[in-house]
């Protein structure tokens, strides 16, 4: 292998960690709202890192291209989504576990 | 000066989709772009907000610091969650946003949502709902270092 | 053999979104699961381009994406109104 692959194996290893690690998050965690943190998790890093070993791998051409609008479209598409979850969640009246009400306003 | 350069980006997305340099591609692909600008004209899309091209020099400053911060933010969830203690503190915090524009409001709220740790859930003027993993995430969002760099980002067009 | 770290990894993510995806307890968890795997999904499409070197793969990731992000919406909204086509959570006479 040349040093470059060997490289991209590397983040590509630990971009599917990140995966792994937010899943296991997504099975642990207590309540939704904390699943939700999981999952992003997923989506930023984990995305992030096999997204960037792939376009090593590629080097200087249209697939690499391709990568970059996947990143891009995962980048602006997921906080859309997650942020709808949340605000049906919480408009279905589904409360977040927090140990007692915290709710602060602004400092 | 917007249309031209929606036209050109969609163009150039058509070239990175297909690949071809045929001059009958080529000719389709800017046939197909200036038609959806002139369709998109017509439905008033092509506005600040639809194509917002005058972010992309200050979104070159932020960008770099904003993956910075998810990235600090996913190594500190990922400690959380394989720690086998779980030690999650979960906070309903409300943060001020000082951005006058939807498109500055958006972005600050997207930030928030991607950084993970932590969520917006309602993103009224003003004012976010945000859900936090940590008590600590909550502190350093409420001290508004994000909010006055969103709040930069959109003055500095 | 680069790949196979990533593709066991991703497998893992799959299987443990799926559980999740299962034992719920609520709607919202399920979607927010399926989202995820939807992503996982895409990542994987994406590393099997380079696993057998056809160029179609990212092109279908990309529209796995899409299809991702507006499916989501859609379950939240059909679950949300009961009815794809009904205007939601508009007021009366907010037309826009």
């Amino acid at each position: 292998m040349t040093p470059l692959e060997i490289v991209a194996m590397v983040l590509l290893t630990v971009g599917g960690v990140f995966c792994v690690i937010g899943a296991v998050g997504l099975v642990r965690m207590p309540d939704f709202y904390t699943r939700m943190h999981a999952a992003s998790v997923i989506e930023t890093l984990g995305a992030g890192l096999v997204l960037v070993g792939l376009m090593l791998l590629a080097g200087f051409t249209l697939a690499s291209a391709k990568l970059v609008i996947l990143g891009a479209l995962i980048f602006f598409a997921s906080p859309t989504a997650t942020h709808a979850l949340a605000k049906a969640a919480h408009e279905s009246g589904l409360e977040p576990a927090t140990g007692g009400e915290r709710e602060k306003g602004p400092e | 000066m917007r249309k031209v350069s929606a036209a050109v980006s969609l163009f150039v997305f058509w070239i990175l989709l297909s690949g071809y340099f045929t001059p009958f591609l080529l000719t389709a692909g800017a046939v197909s772009a200036i038609l959806v600008v002139a369709f998109a004209r017509r439905l008033e899309l092509v506005d600040p907000e639809g194509h917002p091209v005058d972010f992309s020099g200050s979104a070159l400053v932020y960008w770099p610091w904003l993956f910075k911060e998810i990235a600090k933010s996913a190594w500190d969830v990922s400690k959380i969650i394989v720690d086998p203690k779980l030690p999650i503190s979960p906070v309903l915090v409300r943060v001020r946003s000082t951005q006058a524009s939807a498109v500055g409001r958006v972005t600050y709220a997207n930030s928030i949502t991607l950084t993970p740790g932590t969520v917006t859930i309602l993103a009224g003027r003003g004012e976010f709902l945000v859900h936090a993993l940590t008590a600590e995430g909550a502190a350093s969002l409420a001290e508004g270092d994000m909010d006055r760099r969103v709040t930069r980002f959109e003055g500095a067009r | 053999m680069i790949y196979a770290p990533v593709i066991v990894a991703l497998l893992a993510t799959l299987a443990l979104g799926l559980a999740r995806a299962f034992l719920g307890p609520t709607l919202f968890d399920r979607a927010l699961a399926v989202n995820a795997i939807g992503t996982v999904a895409m990542l994987l499409l994406a590393v099997l381009e380079f696993l057998t070197g056809r160029p179609e793969y990212t092109d279908l990731a990309l529209v796995y994406g899409l299809l991702n992000i507006v499916g989501t919406i859609a379950v939240l909204k059909f679950f949300r109104v009961g009815d794809l086509g009904k205007e939601g959570t508009l007021e009366e006479g907010d037309t826009r």
